[in-house]
């Protein structure tokens, strides 16, 4: 099974995420934990919480993170895409989806997620990372430190050195 | 200037390491090219038509003599010798190897230096007035609220990704633009309510490159405690919202035109609202920490002004320089002077290690230690005292910087263009050195009076030809070189987007226009009007007519 970085840690990655191409050709899996798209969410909200198994949302850019704030809390899992890393609009859904809705479940990066910019998504509230399936996953752990100093606030901390230091 | 705590001393170190990794990684092929790009760009290396050019950042053009010689060695043992001044104020290298590029920024840090941010599709350099501090029509110096903006921008994690380059600049005079906020991503206007507390008048989504235009006011007036969070805010907005499909639209200032002002303003203002009073509201103390690293040098009250008197009677090329490249200081007894870098012959901007070396042993001797740099593309020594401006100026002479040009028609500015950039359509040194020969009596020259010349090799506006009074851009007719002119641009008192003439010109035939359009000017001028002033007055058809005649 594919690995994951959760919360620091290289884990098996225990959730299906499903495309809506795939969604097309069939149905959601009875069992185990899937990740659907926000459209698919919307439309089969009821069965889809009738499930036992987990179900996350996935927002692809250009999806507003408030169509989703409703049912942040009877989610386990938001993933953001970025179909191309250059692609920087994931980063204000995190921390919209952490600061403005308190989404306190996972938030999962998935895409053309690499290891330079772990720091950066870590820092806006991303805690789990599907590192591009053709890169060393262990080494990408390494991206998730490369400064032990921060000018501004973030999702973990909300103040500016300033405050931090003189607290 | 700004000094340095360890943290800000420990991040750059870290960066340094980062970037070391990063360029070993791509070197040994884990990285591929576009993934390389990306950081690689954010540390301020560009791969060129014949080399790559690392853009160094200045913040705000405020440099200290250990810096400018560290700039002189790097310049020395990383390149050939020389670096060139750009038009936001930062220094750029043409000829760098890539692998050395971790050394040249280690060597950057050790001087509190670094080249984050410098391009890339990030919040770049903060650029402001190069008399900050020292000019008499400021109502306060903006350079501590340039630190509190750069502080805020560097590795900003949200906003490293956004759909373009983003730039800011802070203007602290109230009728007059010298920072060029009105051609920024974001232009931040200090000024004073009635109790005489700062604020901010905030302008977005300016911008020269293609599509130029000039922005407008979002913020009113953002009481400065908010003014992190009404940044962030705009940013916010732009980051979700800005074009990503093409990169000619995505800039913000397509964002704000296609949405209209009121609509942006009422999205930001969404933001703002959930942001203001939150953990990025400014404090007092750490405003007062960060003015209390811009405080006056120890200015002298002793000066001699007689001796000043002096000189001006008795030298007439003094008199000259001093009339044309030295600017009024707040302290009495006082003059900020600056070096143009406009030898006819050089490129613009351009300037040797020696030079370098030179003009730190004169800041030392004559200017408390400090230098900047313009987006005129010159080099500015801000205080020295009046009864030592004749020996400076005999020293500048022998090096060459004391041209008597500022502001004139030969202190142009204008991009590399196709001598060293890949993206040039056309040439555009030897355009400003044939602009240059035409016009080489002195004496003429400054009866010509206060003139911007501006040329860009291509649509990028690195030149910013759209704010010359005279614009020169290059553009590429069926593989040939031709240049387009326009007339009225502006980016002195305010900024205003220059007006196309017609049909564009040949290489060979550029300056004869030039001269057409000096020759209109003459004809029509009233007493001591200004070039700007009769083109407004007389418009563009009389031009035209001479021109295309
Ligand atoms: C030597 C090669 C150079 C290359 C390849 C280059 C490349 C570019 C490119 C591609 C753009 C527009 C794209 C973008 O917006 O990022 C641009 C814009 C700009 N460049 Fe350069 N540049 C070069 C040199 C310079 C120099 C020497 C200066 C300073 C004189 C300069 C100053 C600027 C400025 C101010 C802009 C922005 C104009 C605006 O949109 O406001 N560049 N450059
Ligand atoms: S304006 Fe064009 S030609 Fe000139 S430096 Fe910029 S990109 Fe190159």
């Amino acid at each position: 099974m594919a690995k994951v970085i959760v919360n620091g840690e290289i884990v098996e990655n225990t959730w299906r995420r499903l495309t809506s191409e795939e969604l097309e050709q069939q149905d959601v899996p009875a069992e185990g934990a899937v990740i659907v798209p926000l459209a698919y969410w919307l439309a089969h909200r009821d069965a889809l919480l009738e499930r036992a198994a987990p179900v996350g949302v996935c927002l692809e850019p250009g999806e507003e993170p408030a169509d989703l704030a409703a049912d942040l809390p009877a989610l386990p899992l938001v993933a953001v895409n970025f179909p191309a890393f250059k692609d920087g609009r994931g980063y204000s859904y995190a921390r919209e989806l952490r600061t403005r809705y308190g989404f306190e479940g996972e938030v999962r990066a998935v895409g053309d997620v690499l290891q330079d910019q772990l720091f950066y998504m870590h820092r806006v509230g991303f805690n789990a990372f599907e590192v591009r399936a053709d890169r060393d996953i262990e080494e990408a752990l390494n991206g998730l430190r490369p400064f032990s100093v921060t000018y501004q606030g973030d999702v973990h901390d909300e103040r500016p050195i300033y405050r931090r230091q003189s607290a | 200037m700004y000094v340095y705590q360890d943290y800000d001393q420990r991040l750059l170190e870290e960066r340094v390491a980062q970037y070391r990794d990063q360029t070993r990684r791509y070197l040994a092929g884990q990285l591929s090219e576009d993934e390389f790009l990306a950081l690689r760009l954010q540390n301020g290396l560009y791969i060129q038509r014949y080399a790559p050019m690392m853009r160094i950042s200045v913040p705000y053009g405020m440099l200290n003599t250990t810096q400018v010689r560290k700039l002189a060695s790097i310049t020395r043992d990383y390149d050939k010798g020389f670096c060139h001044v750009s038009t936001r104020q930062n220094i750029q290298l043409n000829w760098p190897e890539v692998a050395d590029t971790p050394d040249i920024l280690a060597e950057l840090a050790s001087v509190q230096m670094h080249a984050i941010q410098t391009s890339g599709n990030c919040i770049r350099n903060i650029t402001t007035d190069e008399y900050a501090g020292v000019n008499p029509r400021e109502i306060e110096d903006p350079r501590p609220w340039c630190e509190v903006i750069r502080q805020w921008a560097t590795f900003n994690p949200e906003f490293a990704y956004l759909p373009r380059k983003f730039k800011i600049a802070v203007n602290a005079v109230p009728d007059a633009d010298p920072a060029l906020i009105g051609v920024h991503d974001i232009g931040v206007q200090i000024v004073h309510d009635h109790n005489g507390e700062t604020g901010f008048q905030v302008w977005a989504g300016g911008g020269l490159g293609r599509t130029p235009m000039t922005g407008e006011v979002i913020g009113e007036f953002v009481a400065w405690p908010d003014l992190l969070a009404y940044l962030e805010a705009i940013l916010r907005v732009y980051n979700k919202y800005g074009n990503r499909d093409n990169k000619y639209k995505a800039r913000i200032k397509i964002l704000v035109k296609a949405l209209g002002a009121d609509k942006f303003r009422e999205l930001a203002e969404a933001e703002f609202a959930e942001l203001k009073g939150g953990a990025m509201t400014l404090t007092r103390e750490e405003v007062a920490r960060i003015k209390a690293c811009f405080v006056d040098p120890d200015y002298r009250t002793d000066v001699d002004t007689a001796a000043l008197r002096n000189a001006l009677d008795q030298h007439r090329a003094f008199n000259r320089w001093y009339h044309t490249n030295t600017r009024a200081h707040k302290k009495d007894g006082y003059r900020s002077v600056t070096l143009t870098l406009k030898k006819t012959g050089r490129i613009p901007g351009d300037i040797t290690d020696e030079q370098l070396e030179a003009v730190a042993d004169l800041a030392d001797r004559y200017a408390f230690s400090e230098v900047r740099t313009t987006h005129q593309q010159n080099m500015v020594l801000a205080d020295v005292a009046e009864d030592e401006l004749y020996d400076l100026w005999r020293q500048l002479d022998a090096l060459g910087f004391a041209t008597p040009n500022l502001g004139l028609i030969t202190d142009i500015v204008s991009c590399p263009g196709g001598d060293l950039c890949a993206l040039a359509n056309a040439k555009s040194v030897p355009i400003a050195e044939g602009i240059q020969r035409q016009f080489d009596d002195l004496d003429f020259v400054h009866d010509l009076g206060p003139l911007d010349v501006n040329i860009s090799g291509c649509m990028n506006a690195c030149g910013h030809h759209h704010i010359g009074h005279i614009g020169i851009l290059g553009v590429d007719k069926k593989g040939k070189e031709f240049y387009q002119i326009t007339l009225g641009g502006r980016g002195d008192r305010q900024s205003r987007i220059g007006e196309k003439m017609g049909p564009s010109f040949e290489s060979h035939e550029v300056t004869g226009v030039i001269g057409k359009i000096i020759r209109v000017y003459l004809d029509n001028r009233l007493e001591n009007e200004p070039f700007i002033s009769t083109y407004e007055r007389i418009g563009m058809d009389p031009f035209k007519e001479v021109v295309y005649g």
